[in-house]
């Protein structure tokens, strides 16, 4: 029974904080709403016995990714005081192209709910399948990471330097000799 | 015990709610954080079907997509400070011409 | 009775440790000023009860009954945000420490309890998660000010704690690797027992260099001194906290203190065994201690000792300019904690085959 509660209470409020993120007029508020959802994730991976992965979600994106975008915002200063006809009204009352967006979003979601309930395998509860030593322990993880997966592990190693090397590039001034 | 379809459920609506910020929102950094959203409604259908199968494969995938995330939104950044030094704007419809 | 005596227990666990967290704060405060006295040959404040105990108390009432002031242009959340978030990441990162062994409070429950708030089995992520997040306090307080050097002090500072924490997670990974397992209680009991019965199994006999690292980036982490140009340099001028006054600005000291604590309290934890082993060398009193579950006392005596030499750091050592504060931080002591990963990989590899 608390399983169930955790479980409404934390998905309600990624829903909501996600909502409210693509709805704030101001990029500094969507920002600290979209950690607030990252924490709600957080709690529900640790509800899926998923300790690293939450915790790494935690590190990695509300503690790594969502500082670099705030700094981001404050360094440009946004939203700026002439902004563009576009960004003067909320974003819901834009005309025709808005409104048919937010239509089709809404028909994505009608569209995967239908799909997800027309199959009767997906209503075993989660976990029922699973042994008891799937608690996603780190050692295990790492056994299945540094083996099985090598390969793609090395390759996200080389990833991340090319993505640093190519940052600081494409945010260097012009003309200037750095 | 909460069945797997919920889980589901969750990601696709946070799933749809980052595609709808993609397009109605003007502004390129509040567009970068709905794709931000969308991974992470990927990341938790992932671990919800890890947990499923009962083994760990899901949450190894969410860690490279983690990973992949971290880097793509620092090269988005990067570009999108590029973009502002050039038009002074953050609005994607302010680059519509392809000259420099 | 026992199904409720349990939760009840952990309970006046939790309350505890919030009001020594809190009291931890206030005593820091007195002590700092008693210390620097001290060391620079005067005393510190004496006046306000006997010996200046009472100092603390003083403090408080003062920043209480100011006025609360808020700029006109700052923003409305955010500006109460930022304290509240520092204090509450400041709290958050305690609770995942443990401080003692096992008891069972002499009998009273029938299944031993474990002194810490939460045993998680991957408490050093969270501790390093938490602390992450007390970035956004500053960040948030230096932005809402909406103050040119409030940003810019705040920018410096959060650009300081994310470079300063690639060297404390890099000699956390090389403890981890000797200890076998994520969760501090089992990092602390796996420092149990003597050598030779004579030296403590401590980890800082096989991790002098891997110490060193994590008590200088821990150092940088809570922006104390060598490394607060952020916050004493410009309190000249300015700073994050600039433009806070009364109990938001009180908040803020007191998030660093307990900071602080943390970082001593795993470091502890750590390098040091925990609660296992009173002095670096065997005395007649440890099995005294083990068997009477007096951990918890060793654990609080040598986070003092800790706290004593951070406050110790402050006050003899010059600060460093910002920019040499970044080299030193991304150019010598992330390689040397790499390094240290490394000889510790090849180590336990070589000794373990």
């Amino acid at each position: 029974m608390p399983e169930t509660f955790t479980f409404y209470a934390f998905s309600a409020m990624a829903i909501i904080a996600s909502t409210l993120v693509i709805g704030q007029r101001n990029p500094m508020y969507s920002v600290l709403l979209l950690i607030a959802s990252f924490g709600a994730l957080s709690a529900l991976y640790i509800q899926l016995n998923a300790p690293f992965v939450a915790v790494a979600q935690i590190i990695i994106y509300a503690g790594a990714i969502m500082v670099l975008f705030l700094f981001v915002v404050m360094l440009l200063n946004a939203p700026r005081e002439d902004a563009a006809e576009w960004d003067r009204s909320h974003p819901l009352q834009h005309p025709n192209i808005g409104r048919f967006g937010a239509l089709l979003a809404a028909l994505l979601v009608v569209q995967l709910a239908w799909a997800l309930t027309k199959v009767s395998e997906l209503e075993t509860p989660v976990g029922a399948r699973a042994d008891g030593a799937s608690v996603g322990s780190v050692l295990e993880m790492g056994r299945i990471l540094f083996t099985r997966h090598t390969f793609a592990f090395e390759a996200t190693s080389v990833l991340i330097l090319v993505a640093m090397v190519g940052a600081v590039v494409l945010a260097r001034r012009e003309g200037s000799n750095q | 015990m909460i069945p797997l379809s919920y889980y589901l459920i969750v990601s696709a609506v946070l799933f749809a709610i980052g595609t709808a910020g993609v397009f109605l929102r003007r502004n390129l950094i509040t567009i970068l954080l709905s794709i931000e959203i969308m991974l992470n409604a990927v990341n938790l259908s992932f671990v919800a079907f890890g947990r499923y199968a009962g083994d760990l494969d899901g949450q190894i995938i969410t860690f490279f997509v983690m990973t992949v995330a971290a880097a793509e939104a620092a090269v988005g950044l990067a570009l999108i400070i590029a973009l502002f030094r050039h038009r002074e704007s953050l609005n994607p419809d302010a680059f519509t011409s392809l000259k420099w | 009775m026992e199904m409720y005596l349990r939760p009840a227990v952990i309970g006046v666990m939790i309350f505890v440790v919030f009001n020594a967290l809190i009291i931890a704060s206030a005593i820091l405060v007195l002590a700092e000023r008693k210390i620097m006295g001290f060391m620079q040959q005067r005393y510190g404040p004496y006046l306000v009860g006997p010996h200046g105990v009472l100092q603390p108390i003083a403090d408080i009432l003062k920043l209480l009954f100011k006025e609360e002031l808020r700029p006109k242009g700052a923003d409305k959340w955010l500006f109460t945000l930022a304290p509240v978030l520092s204090i509450v990441t400041a709290f958050v990162a305690f609770a995942a420490v443990p401080f003692g062994p096992e008891t069972t409070l002499f009998g009273l429950l029938d299944e031993p309890i474990k002194l810490g708030i939460a045993d998680v089995n991957v408490a050093v992520l969270v501790v390093f998660a938490v602390t992450s997040m007390g970035v956004y306090g500053i960040v948030l307080a230096g932005w809402a000010s909406n103050s040119k050097y409030s940003l810019f002090g705040g920018l410096r500072a959060a650009a300081q704690m994310i470079s300063y924490e690639l060297a404390y997670a890099t000699s956390l990974a090389a403890v981890i690797m000797l200890a076998g397992s994520l969760s501090l209680r089992e990092v602390v009991d796996s420092q149990a027992g003597t050598w030779f019965g004579f030296f403590s199994q401590w980890y800082i006999w096989l991790q002098p260099l891997g110490f060193v690292i994590y008590v200088i980036a821990g150092v940088a982490e809570t922006n104390r001194a060598p490394f607060d140009f952020p916050e004493a340099e410009q309190e000249l001028v300015a700073g994050y906290n600039t433009e806070y006054s009364s109990v938001r600005f009180a908040l803020f000291p007191q998030s660093e203190y307990i900071n602080m604590v943390t970082m001593s309290a795993v470091a502890t934890d750590l390098y040091l065994g925990g609660w296992h082993g009173l002095l670096p060398i065997y005395t007649p009193l440890d099995p005294l201690i083990e068997q009477y579950r007096l951990g918890w006392l060793v654990f609080i005596a040598k986070v003092a000792g800790f706290l004593f030499f951070y406050i110790w750091m402050r006050w003899t050592v010059p600060r460093y300019r910002y920019d040499q504060l970044m080299q030193f931080g991304w150019k010598w002591l992330f390689p040397a904690s790499v390094l240290n990963l490394i000889v510790t990989a090849a180590l336990v590899l070589y000794l373990n085959a």
